[in-house]
């Protein structure tokens, strides 16, 4: 189905730009509704059923499965011509600043790698600067959004719990799938971080605890739709649940995560309706003299020359950066400064997430009875941020939160797996190495911070006008600066994991830094990356309104992480996936309307 | 509005041989015997694929797009069959035999070790130059002790010139980089005997089986821990 042109369709009604998680909910709504779409990948076609290495051991790959520059996360990981290098595809910093960009070049692209981490931005997420005065706010509420919430989660497979805390909403009821049982780990953390006052619940993320219902839920997402209901019942019932084994980062065969490529593609694909086409590197968004978009032009990868198609209607979802970057090399007399750029907005406020984090040797899991703790793979229990009236009070020196995600105990062994035994053995080598490797086997855990950055100024991306990439496309520059909001949280998450590792009788390794700043991950290395084309509800102050639609050019919509006005703590992609869904049935509304 | 076209019937019926074998491939390669503790599930039974999958492309065989399921390391390796003897003795002086696993080098780790300072990455040049100088001082050293290369020496003589090397904060100042080379050597020795079926198992490493349920930890373990 998926070829090197289109051809199965002469016309479409949309062409979207990416297949990854925003790119893919497009495609899929979009064909459901039966309308005919044009998907455009910068990367090469990728089949996770074929090619996830399930099961595969570290001795199995080069220099054990560890991260190279060409695979950052591991041989092992699912991500294809991508890290924060592409080969031929340059980005360059402004001076002073060392952003890291991640992009993966492969159709589904970074959801066939990325954490499956599902939080919900809550009630103060969509109103943080009617909450603070920081910030900016949504031009929409929880309320508008949670049913997208929803849908989204019982269309994706998410397990969680049913905690329902300040600003962390619970799902509506039968939505979720069980959590799994919490490891050893995770409930010690638990018992030990309740003196704190740290809660540690249920997490949710996007990996299928039992297997969909594919009887009753494509009637409930689609109702009256029985192209929807059909293919979608289709996709259900190839997808299995979790083995409980094999890292989710490698992707997924059985298809108990969510991808793109596993869940949104396919069923896109069964309709008919769909025509993607791969390594083609969309540069430019092309335009008519009434100020309507009318197509793209794009790279075709394989012969380097320039491809233009049409349609009513373009969807960016090119990730925030790339999508940012088109508009802004889509000039013309109509948007000298890039398309749908009037307000002169686009490539600013980029966020990303503030991370930062520490780890610790705790004596209670020395020699603990063996047993299996792979789990699915991520985390059964986070800590959702717990301080919201402290930081409100102004007690905090901080003004937004984080959440804690935990990891360790007995992991499948990698390399470096006893790379700092030397400290807690004083030099063992020999049989007493062996002894002292069982003694510590397990025993390690390590708490990562995830907070919200807010926008800034001083952090977006341009054009930079002197530098182009190998498909001459000229590149991004950033510019990037952490404010004290940041910084000081970093700060608070190293000092609280070091009492929580303390509290739980251990040894926290290395120092606890005091200076937000040595922690505090640079900007992009969390992969977070949201912001550049913001939603608003004014066309001087946002790029795009609160359906994703651009103020300038009404057929043109964005459904990536690039519309964020917010960087909650909220890992970004449940809500890229909820937010384009909400966009779609906006799309749709306007073509009925006849407005578009 | 919907015009549903269905792929070819050829590429659906191969792709839907492909995904099976993929899926039956997952499960029957790589994997080490299971403990008996552990419950091994079996595959779930997935109705074979129908949908319209992308069409086969596959990784392309670069750097950046390496082909997971057949993978090599392909660069020529670069210690000699002399140093790797030396290599081999050091290698098994941090990780001998005992009652519960084998030798470090009885389970391959010097050709990992080779295989890692072979790289062509900016590191392994730096780690190749140390582990080769390091194995010369090691000679050295032996033979200003002892009057023999390291590979000669008795088990008690290796073991002294060890002692010395084997805490880095404590080394003195004249065997300061005969004791870097020694942790060097002990954190490759030791990823690569512990990733082996072998170290593993001498870890008790229970996991990467298929299970049909995550269990809660078992009682000991909650009681180990003060859980239960």
């Amino acid at each position: 189905m998926v070829q090197a042109s289109p051809k199965s369709q002469t016309k479409y009604d949309v062409i979207v730009v990416g297949s990854g998680a925003g790119g893919g909910m497009a495609a899929y709504q979009l064909a459901v509704a039966g309308l005919k779409v044009l998907v455009l990948e910068a990367g090469r076609s990728y089949d996770p059923v074929r090619e996830t290495p399930m099961f595969k051991l570290p001795r199995q790959a080069p220099l054990l499965g560890a991260g190279t520059k060409h695979k950052p996360f591991g041989f092992y990981d699912a991500t294809v011509d991508g890290g924060w290098e592409v080969p031929g595809e340059p980005y360059t910093n402004a001076p002073g600043t060392d952003f890291k960009w991640w992009r993966s070049r492969m159709l589904g692209g970074r959801t066939n790698h990325w954490g499956r981490i599902s939080l919900r931005m809550g009630e103060y997420d969509f109103r943080p600067k009617s909450r603070d005065g920081l910030g900016a706010d949504w031009p929409m509420t929880y309320d508008d959004l949670a049913p997208y919430y929803d849908r989204t989660e019982m269309l994706i497979g998410v397990y969680g719990g049913d905690d329902n805390l300040e600003n962390t909403p619970a799902s509506s009821p039968g939505v979720l799938m069980p959590p799994p049982a919490p490891r050893a780990t995770e409930l010690l953390t638990k018992k030990h971080a309740a003196p704190l006052g740290i809660p540690v619940i249920p997490a949710h993320l996007a990996i299928m605890t039992t297997r969909q219902d594919a009887n009753t839920l494509p009637a409930r997402l689609h109702p009256n739709n029985p192209l929807a209901q059909r293919v979608l019942a289709q996709s259900m019932r190839q997808r299995a649940a979790c083995l409980w084994a094999t890292p989710c980062g490698w992707g997924c065969s059985v298809k108990a995560n969510f991808q793109s490529t596993t869940v949104l593609l396919p069923p896109a694909l069964l309709t008919g309706n769909v025509d993607i086409v791969p390594d083609a590197m969309v540069r430019e968004v092309t335009m008519d003299a009434s100020g309507k978009a009318t197509g793209v032009h794009y790279i075709d990868k394989t012969t380097r020359t320039d491809r233009q198609v049409t349609a009513r209607v373009v969807v960016l979802a090119a990730s925030a950066c790339e999508s940012a970057r088109i508009m802004l090399n889509s000039k013309s007399a109509l948007f000298p400064n890039g398309v749908a750029n009037s307000s002169g907005l686009v490539g600013k406020y980029l966020m990303d997430t503030v991370g930062a984090g520490i780890g610790g040797q705790i004596p209670a899991l020395e020699n603990l009875p063996p047993h299996n703790q792979d789990g699915a793979s991520g985390m059964h229990m986070y800590t959702p941020w717990w301080l919201y009236k402290e930081q409100l009070a102004g007690k905090l020196g901080f003004a937004r939160g984080y959440h804690i995600e935990m990891g360790g105990g007995r992991t499948m062994p990698g390399p470096g797996i006893f790379g700092g035994l030397e400290e807690f053995t004083q030099g063992a080598y020999g049989k007493r190495f062996k002894e002292e490797a069982r003694r510590y086997y397990g025993s390690f855990i390590r708490f990562d911070g995830r907070g919200e950055m807010i926008p800034n100024e001083d952090s977006y991306c341009e054009i930079d006008p002197n530098v182009v990439d190998q498909w001459g496309i000229p590149v991004l520059r950033f510019h990037w600066k952490w404010s004290e909001h940041e910084t000081k949280q970093a700060a608070h998450m190293v000092k609280t994991f070091a009492d929580m590792i303390t509290s739980m009788g251990g040894k926290v390794s290395g120092t606890v830094e005091t200076d937000g700043a040595k922690v505090i991950a640079n900007g992009g290395q969390i992969i977070h990356e949201v912001g550049t084309c913001r939603m608003g509800t004014d066309s001087r102050t946002s790029v795009l309104n609160q359906y994703g639609q651009s103020w300038d050019v009404k057929n043109l919509f964005v459904t990536d992480g690039s519309v964020f006005v917010s960087n909650a703590d909220k890992n970004p992609t449940l809500s890229i996936l909820a937010l384009a869904w909400r966009t779609c049935d906006h799309i749709l509304g306007e073509m009925q309307r006849g407005n578009i | 509005m919907s015009d549903e076209q269905t792929p070819p019937m050829d590429r659906r019926e191969a792709l839907k041989v492909l995904a099976i074998a993929a899926a039956s491939a997952t499960i029957a390669d790589g994997l080490t015997p299971a403990p008996a503790s552990a419950q091994r599930a079996a595959l779930p039974t997935l109705p074979a694929a129908s949908a319209p999958i992308p069409p086969k492309s596959g990784p392309r065989g670069t750097v950046t797009d390496p082909d997971l399921l057949n993978a090599k390391a392909t660069w020529p390796r670069l210690l000699s069959a002399a140093e790797l003897v030396t290599l081999s003795a050091l290698c098994d002086m941090i990780i001998p035999a005992d009652e519960k696993s084998p030798g470090a080098s009885a389970v391959g780790v010097p050709a990992y070790i080779n295989e890692y300072v072979s790289a062509p990455y900016d590191w392994a040049e730096r780690a190749l130059v140390r582990v080769r100088g390091g194995l010369v001082w090691l000679d050295v050293e032996s033979g200003r002790r002892f009057g023999k290369p390291f590979t000669g020496l008795s088990l008690a003589q290796r073991t002294t010139i060890c002692d010395d090397l084997c805490y880095l904060p404590k080394a003195k100042p004249e065997h300061q980089v005969g004791a870097q080379f020694f942790d060097q050597i002990r954190d490759l020795t030791s990823s690569g005997f512990y990733t082996s079926d072998a170290g593993m198992k001498d870890l008790q490493y229970v996991g990467n089986v298929p299970l049909a349920k995550f269990n809660a930890p078992p009682p000991e373990v909650l009681k180990h821990l003060g859980l239960a």
